[in-house]
């Protein structure tokens, strides 16, 4: 495809979402008013979501898989002279998967919205909120211009705090306060690292950061030290790693089930993304010497994480499965940030797979989830599961089997997408890169096998209390919920299995999922030229 | 001396003298008005400021000076006289930074007068008194970033002052409004009197009143021994200009001041009184005394960090269902905002292009003009049917008023400095940098968890806005303390919007929103030689 088309593509990716939302403010047009205002607008989101997904799709097709190290669809504009900052824009092999990803998760979003839309105020707000949600994490990944990427950073948090106070379950004003104060205290902290860089380099250019390290001579040691432990706070926050996490699980159990899925399937992602975009290959020397401390906070992330889900899933610990899928993603991130501070290629190829793979399972397992409150009215899991188990396997059988698909995916079994990230991470920090402690790394290594084990442990638990179990006494296996009227102790309610627009919202991350998990060359294929230029200084 | 008679560059002093001038028409005018007519003066008073803005244009890209010494003064102290000479000795300078500040103040104040036309009428204030303050006000203020010695510094802090006391004070019969005059006028005058004295050490010590001249004595005094009188001098001028940007400790006068003035006087001090305030403050630190940058540029930094964290702090703790909780929040965060103000004067004390840094200070304030008059304006807009104008009132704003809610809520981000308020977050930026830039490392960490914290006031007030309308109904009748009958009287007044409060909301969202997707606007300023 010529250059100019995929230009233009890239800059509609970030557009489109933008101009959408401000005409979900605005009244429908006549002829496309539909049944009323709210299937109006929220037909609306479908559509603008559903056309940045296809354009996300043609510039994926356009971009030259031979060359993926290479920055295509690039477009340099100066926007703001004063402070040097530019409109550059353009996609990698690195941004291009979460590009695609980003549009993918917000076009089945708004989709299952369409369908299920979640209880709150008007949907307008809702579909609004939404795409400028996505224009804001499309931004960050498109971006190359470090105020820019800031910009694009804090966008999303506006979107985001309305989204969970609004439209939330219980306790969403606390979560959302939590999450948006936590965000924004590290953001700027962040900000203050990459005015440091800009101050001291003399551009806010990426690209030309990650090349040469700016017009002006390479950073000195105290200046990349100290932008490294800025930015990184930032960046820590948002990804999240322990001991700063602690937003995380209130808000994705007070979320609704799109806002979960989109902070879980992207916004997450928006961290990792800048530890490898800024981090790497902009401040080498600060990042080399704060990695063994990165990676010592991701392997305790890692066991930390199981073993609060293990936590969770006890029988009688009143745990929530919306929370415990939060805690998981602490786990799983952690893999993310110990790949990334091997600082080899294997590692950071590992962190942007599980990255991906991240997205694409747990978006599922929150979509799952959201699905099941709707069933039963309670992620509690001690409700949910009662005295032997829910034996969604029995009342749901296709339900129950996607959400052992799920949970199996997540646990990082080989032929999913879960496993080649995870053992990628591990075999990266097997032989770190030069100049890093090799013992140091082989612990976090084995602290991250044991954090797989322990999480096959929770996940196969939670399977085993919501797929499996007995049903009461008096029922057969099957079709339980007939059979009510008998009096049982907990009589099983009714359980619709998936739905159509369900399986239109659940199906594509299943197949990725599979994909992935079969045949990761085609993702690696991408990441793996970006990664090898940026951890060789760009050359 | 060839001539005792002055020539005047009349183009340069027209903003600050049209103002006056008009202030003067609106005077004399109100004595052969029927009261019928009064609300002519306010229309005259926004054509004399408009006409005053208009009247920068020509003066755009020059560098005009005037009032100039047309040889050594005796004064002038025998170590340094010569070569401050060379260069000319001004008194009024209409050079890039002057004018950028007129155009703030003067802008300013034509946004509040498209305010007050209404508020003068509904509140029955005084046509002729009030118009003739304002305008008196806003000609002192235009005058102040002009002028280049300390005498006139004063006299133009004065003139911007003094009128505004009796601005503060105008609301007959309030209680609220006298007493929120006499606390702004007695620790107004405490600080006035302050800073004349640190001038008059100042004359004693260099024998100058000219800040170029000033400057350059203080670099080498002809008698070492009078170093800690300068030194006094330079610390007690500033004074009195720290106590217009309202920065700790002389900031306790402003929210009982703006709850107690009328709602647009509260405006206008928040934007054109700080205006004043740091401008003199950027006149007599960079451009008087330079050589003490080792003692302002700490005793700033240390201003702005306590000026910054007490008014967000303060404003923080603003229960939504007070009285005139806007107001008050609105005054507590724009003392938090003045501390970001101070800012980069303080990085100007540290780096050795303070000219940079200062262009920082005058993007912000630009941007924090436009909004922050907005915010009052929407205020302004609720306080017609909500007298009391808590924070509980704006509960439900969207389904009243949508584009006043936006308008608000865009109002309100800017302040907190989060997209979509994009201008607000390039502000801050451009503020940030000129911290780091300076290696104020400590006073940019202060400042990030400043805007955590602000954040948390202006994004809950936002949220009120979009609460669901049914909440917002029902609050009058549930609510012990609020007046049903007053509320019920208001209430047919719903429907019509005085236009001019329209115009007013409008012209700020606009700029607002203009500014967003240019920024460049004001950032060039900062990039810029303004001093």
């Amino acid at each position: 495809m010529n250059p100019t088309a995929l230009q233009l593509l890239l800059a509609a990716l970030v557009v489109l979402p933008l101009l959408g939302a401000v005409g979900a403010l605005l009244p429908a047009p006549p002829g496309l008013r539909g049944r009323g205002p709210d299937q109006a607008v929220l037909r609306h989101g479908v559509t603008v979501t559903g056309a940045v997904l296809a354009v996300a799709i043609a510039l994926a097709a356009g971009f030259d898989h031979g060359h993926p190290g290479r920055m295509q669809a690039t477009t340099d504009i100066s926007w703001i002279p004063a402070l040097g900052i530019r409109i550059h824009l353009g996609v990698d092999g690195i941004s291009l998967p979460l590009v695609v990803l980003t549009a993918l998760l917000a076009f089945l979003c708004a989709l299952y919205s369409y369908f299920r839309m979640p209880t709150g105020p008007s949907p307008k707000a809702f579909v609004a909120l939404l795409l400028l949600l996505e224009a804001g994490t499309l931004a960050t990944f498109a971006v190359l211009d470090l105020v820019l990427f800031f910009l694009a950073f804090e966008t999303v948090l506006i979107p985001m705090y309305f989204l969970i106070a609004r439209w939330g379950g219980a306790q969403r004003q606390a979560a959302a306060w939590k999450f948006i104060l936590y965000t924004v205290l590290g953001s700027v902290v962040m900000l203050l690292g990459l005015l440091l860089i800009g101050v001291k380099s003399g551009t806010f250019d990426m690209v030309a950061l990650a090349t040469d390290n700016g017009p002006k001579a390479q950073l000195s040691h105290t200046v990349q030290l100290v932008a490294v432990l800025a930015v990184g706070i930032g960046l820590a926050v948002k990804t999240p790693l322990w001991p700063l996490h602690s937003w995380l699980p209130d808000a994705h159990t007070a979320a609704p089930t799109v806002g979960s899925v989109l902070l879980a399937g992207v916004l997450l992602k928006m961290g990792t993304y800048g530890f490898v975009r800024i981090a790497l290959p902009i401040t080498p020397d600060g990042m080399h010497t704060f990695a063994p401390y990165l990676g010592a906070f991701a392997a305790v992330g890692i066991v930390y994480g199981s073993l609060a889900c293990l936590a969770l899933v006890r029988k009688g610990a009143k745990g929530d499965l919306k929370r415990l899928i939060a805690y998981s993603s602490v786990g799983h991130m952690g893999f993310v940030l110990l790949g990334i501070a091997t600082m080899t290629p294997t590692g950071v190829n590992g962190a942007l797979f599980a990255n991906i793979a991240h997205g694409l399972i747990t978006g599922l397992l929150f979509f799952l989830v959201g699905a099941l409150k709707d069933r039963c009215g309670s992620t509690d899991l001690d409700r949910l599961a009662g005295r032997t188990g829910a034996a969604l396997y029995g009342r749901a059988p296709r339900f129950g089997g996607l959400l052992a698909f799920g949970a199996v995916a997540s646990l990082g079994i080989p032929g999913l997408a879960g496993f080649w990230g995870e053992m990628l991470a591990m075999f990266g920090a097997f032989r770190p890169a030069a100049g890093l402690s090799r013992p140091a790394f082989l612990t976090f290594m084995v602290l991250a096998g044991l954090g797989t084990l322990l999480t096959a442990a929770y996940l196969l638990l939670v399977v085993r209390r919501v797929c499996m179990g007995g049903t009461p006494a008096a029922t057969p296996a099957g079709p339980a919920p007939d059979s009510a009227p008998v009096p049982a102790p907990a009589p099983a309610p009714a359980v619709a299995d998936i739905a159509g627009y369900e399986y239109a919202a659940w199906t594509p991350l299943t197949v990725l999922t599979v994909l992935a998990g079969l045949w990761p060359a085609a993702l690696l294929g991408l990441t793996d030229p970006a990664v090898q230029q940026l951890l060789g200084g760009g050359k | 001396m060839t001539s005792l008679v002055q020539s005047v560059d009349w183009l340069a002093i027209a903003p600050p003298t049209l103002t006056a001038a008009a202030a003067l028409v609106v005077l004399v005018t109100d004595l052969f008005l029927p009261a019928a007519r009064k609300p002519l003066l306010g229309w005259i008073a926004t054509g004399g400021l408009a006409l005053a803005a208009l009247s920068l244009l020509p003066l755009l890209g020059g560098h005009r000076a005037t009032f100039c010494l047309a040889q050594p003064s005796p004064a002038t102290a025998p170590a340094g006289g010569h070569s401050a000479l060379a260069a000319e000795v001004c008194s009024y300078v209409a050079d890039p930074f002057a004018l950028v500040i007129q155009f703030l103040v003067l802008a300013g104040a034509l946004l509040t007068a498209l305010l007050s036309v209404d508020a003068v009428k509904e509140h029955r204030l005084p046509a002729g008194e009030y118009w003739f303050l304002l305008l008196s006000s806003a000609a002192g203020a235009a005058l102040l970033p002009a002028s280049r010695d300390l005498a006139t510094l004063v006299i133009a802090l004065e003139v911007a002052s003094l009128p505004a006391f009796a601005l503060v004070g105008l609301r007959r019969g309030d209680r609220l409004s006298s007493e929120a005059a006499l606390k702004f006028f007695l620790s107004s005058v405490v600080a006035t009197a302050v800073t004349l004295l640190g001038v008059s050490f100042l004359y004693a010590a260099t024998g100058s009143l000219h800040l170029s001249q000033v400057a350059h004595t203080l670099t080498a005094l002809p008698d070492p021994r009078l170093a800690t009188l300068a030194a006094a001098g330079v610390a007690l001028t500033l004074v009195g200009f720290a106590f217009k940007t309202a920065a700790v400790p002389f900031h306790f006068w402003v929210p009982d001041t703006y709850v107690g003035a009328p709602l647009p006087i509260a405006a206008y001090l928040s934007v054109v009184g700080k205006a004043v305030g740091f401008s003199g403050l950027i006149l007599v630190t960079v451009r008087g005394f330079p050589s003490y940058a080792h003692v302002w540029g700490p005793a700033m930094a240390v201003l702005a960090a306590l000026t910054m964290t007490a008014g967000n702090v303060a404003a923080l703790r603003q229960d939504p269902d007070r009285r005139h909780g806007a107001v008050r929040l609105l005054a507590w965060s724009s003392v938090g905002q003045a501390g970001y103000l101070l800012v980069p004067i303080a990085a100007a004390g540290y780096t050795g292009d303070p000219a940079h840094a200062i262009g920082a200070t005058v993007a912000y304030a630009l941007m924090y003009a436009a909004v922050n008059l907005g915010a009052f304006a929407v205020a302004a807009l609720v306080a017609r049917t909500r007298p009391a104008n808590r924070i509980a009132d704006y509960r439900g704003l969207y389904a009243r008023h949508p584009l006043a809610a936006l308008a608000l809520g865009f109002f309100l981000l800017c302040l907190a400095g989060l997209p979509p308020g994009v201008i607000g977050l390039f502000a801050k930026v451009t503020v940030f940098s000129a911290a780091v830039d300076a290696g104020l490392g400590w006073l940019a960490v202060v400042m990030a968890v400043n805007v955590a914290i602000a954040l948390y006031y202006y994004l809950q007030w936002t949220a009120v806005l979009f609460r669901g309308a049914g909440e917002g109904a029902e609050r009058p009748t549930g609510e012990p303390v609020g007046e049903p009958a007053e509320a019920a009287a208001a209430a047919p007044l719903r429907a019509a919007v005085p236009a001019t409060l329209t115009t007013a909301i409008a012209l700020a969202a606009v700029l607002g929103i203009a500014l967003s997707g240019a920024p460049q606007l004001v950032l060039r300023f900062a990039s810029g030689a303004l001093l």
